[in-house]
């Protein structure tokens, strides 16, 4: 179980795909302007990740080492058309929002990134369980910087969550505040990549206020040694 | 960029920086009273509101990362980059744009990034460009100069519409905007671009009322001010001459060869050299020590760069003027200008 729980760490912390590892940044600043297509995002990569994991996990012991890596892309390229085929059937207003970033998910160097790393060496449990625990990470991410844009350039959360989760979360649209001029600048591909950098930041700063913490819990037990 | 990187000889030059910003705000006196003559007293309100946010971000930001704060406030960088953004908005836009601008020019473009000397881009202009792009709107909203306006504002009209964003009589900017026929005026960088779109040649855009014997009216004289003040620069040694010329023959000689070719649909470099913020950017912003090259050639390659950006910008860009946006591209190229022009010390081999 001890395994799980690191996993569990280290998927959604310590090497988190998109705050650590800085993988997948394209569709994570395309299409973060708003939760709602944070979410569906999210929820597709993470779909993905457990599919291609999985999958590359079983196939592991029959696949050559030289040509490894055209075969993870391919095992990924057929998870990413069965979403994209799912999405076009079920929700497509949503799929027609994402557009292009759907297909490109087979291009997003977190998913392959965790087949070479992880999955390729380790049995299919353990590879399920690290691509829940990344995708969970990444789409954590992709909706925590989903909202911060959506607030600050439109005022609003869960704009046009029903587009995704069926007409009942239309309830879900909170306006936080109507002002006549918004901060265009978060919507825009700028306001990406400056909210990506405060979020890492934040995480960084955390981290090393931890650090900081373990470091005088070490000190005051030698003082008190000395002191003896 | 930092100091470290500059080569020797180190000549001391006589200017702390903040006397060196003093000198800055002086040299902008002229400008600033001749804008003011022809744009309103506008300006001078939004000059008090950026300096009053800068120097409260700054003691902020200050207290916040544990630095002696009476150093950092008299240093006057902060001082500085409040006045160039609050000259560079329209004097009549809402209070709140000057103090999100400065606000984020302060925080996020100097003390994000360390602090005094250590900020990749000129944080006037990255807080000009994160106004113009988020509200175009109240950032294009320029008044036609006073000479040939149908509106001037009293002391108290102005900081009404500043405030309120309408006039005591109720008149929005637009209106005020508008001249006699009721057809808005735009500024002459905006009218050559829409004239041209519209199929106009320039020679009939010459011919609107904003437009005077050199290039728009009221802007050609601002423009002036600010070259006076920054010969007055030069003259002091606070800046060297190379970005300033730099920028302006980079902006120019392109300029006059298409002018050459096609004086219908190519504005003439005596127009692009008094239009729109030149010559601030050439003097005031393109100038700033931090955020430009160092060494003299790379100081020339910057503000040629700066100075085609410009030119390109405003021939075949989206915006009418691209000062603000050449600057902030121009600062990203910095460090591999600073690369390629170190100068060779004395006795190391050839330069490669």
């Amino acid at each position: 179980m001890n395994e799980y729980k690191e996993l569990t760490w280290q998927g959604l912390w310590d090497n988190n795909p998109a705050l650590v590892q800085l993988l997948g940044l394209c569709p994570l600043l395309a299409v973060t302007a708003s939760v709602t297509n944070a979410l569906g995002l999210g929820l597709a990569t993470l779909f993905v990740l457990i599919g291609s994991n999985v999958t590359v996990s079983l196939v592991r012991s029959f696949v050559p080492q030289e040509i490894r890596i055209p075969v993870f892309v391919m095992v990924i390229a057929t998870f990413v058309t069965v979403i994209q085929l799912l999405m076009n059937a079920y929700v497509f207003e949503l799929y027609q929002s994402l557009g292009i970033f759907i297909p490109l998910i087979v291009t997003n160097c977190a998913i392959i990134g965790r087949a070479e790393a992880y999955a390729s060496k380790n049995p299919w449990q353990k590879a399920a369980f690290d691509g829940l625990m990344m995708g969970v990470g990444f789409a954590l991410v992709l909706m925590l910087l989903g909202a911060i844009r959506e607030i600050i350039g439109n005022g609003t959360l869960f704009d046009g969550a029903e587009l995704l989760l069926g007409d009942w979360a239309a309830q879900l649209r909170i306006e936080l505040f109507t002002v006549d001029y918004p901060l265009l600048l978060a919507i825009l591909p700028p306001g990406a990549f400056i909210g990506m950098g405060f979020i890492i930041a934040l995480k960084n700063r955390i981290d090393a206020i931890k650090a900081e913490r373990a470091e005088k819990k070490t000190v005051t037990r030698a003082r008190v040694t000395a002191q003896q | 960029m930092s100091f470290k990187i500059a080569s020797s000889p180190h000549g001391h030059s006589q200017h702390s920086t903040s006397s060196m910003m003093r000198w800055v705000c002086y040299a902008l006196v002229p400008g600033v009273l001749i804008q003011s003559y022809f744009f309103g007293f506008g300006v001078w309100f939004q000059i008090i509101l950026a300096v009053t946010t800068a120097l409260i971000a700054e003691s902020a930001c200050i207290i916040a990362r544990d630095r002696p704060a009476m150093s950092a406030l008299r240093d006057n960088t902060a001082l500085v980059t409040a006045i160039l953004l609050a000259i560079s908005i329209p004097p009549l836009a809402p209070w709140w744009i000057i103090v999100i601008g400065t606000l984020f020019a302060i925080v996020v473009v100097k003390h994000v990034y360390g602090g005094m000397g250590q900020n990749l881009f000129n944080p006037a202009m990255a807080g000009y460009v994160l106004l113009l792009v988020s509200f175009p709107v109240q950032m294009t909203n320029w008044l036609p100069p006073s000479t040939i306006g149908e509106h001037s504002l009293t002391l108290w009209q102005t900081l009404h519409t500043i405030l309120f964003e309408y006039t005591p009589a109720g008149y929005s900017v637009e209106q005020l905007r508008a001249g006699i026929d009721g057809v808005t005026m735009a500024t002459p960088l905006d009218a050559i671009k829409t004239g041209l779109t519209q199929g106009f040649t320039l020679t009939e855009v010459y011919a609107k009322p904003q437009f005077s014997f050199l290039a728009g009216a009221g802007w050609q004289w601002v423009n002036l001010g600010f070259l006076i003040g920054g010969l007055l620069l030069i003259q002091q040694r606070i800046i060297s001459w190379h970005i300033p010329v730099g920028l302006i023959a980079g902006l120019c000689v392109p300029a006059f060869f298409a002018y050459l070719f096609a004086p219908d649909l190519m504005a003439g470099p005596v127009v692009h050299a008094l239009s729109g913020a030149t010559m601030l950017g050439a003097f005031f912003i393109a100038t700033d020590p931090v955020s430009a090259a160092t060494s003299n050639r790379g100081r020339v390659i910057f503000g040629v760069l700066i100075g085609l950006l410009v030119f390109i910008i405003r021939s075949w860009g989206g915006y009418p003027d691209g000062v603000a946006f050449a600057v902030l591209l121009a600062n990203m190229c910095v460090p591999i200008i600073d690369r390629y022009t170190r100068p060779t010390v004395y006795g190391h081999g050839e330069r490669k």
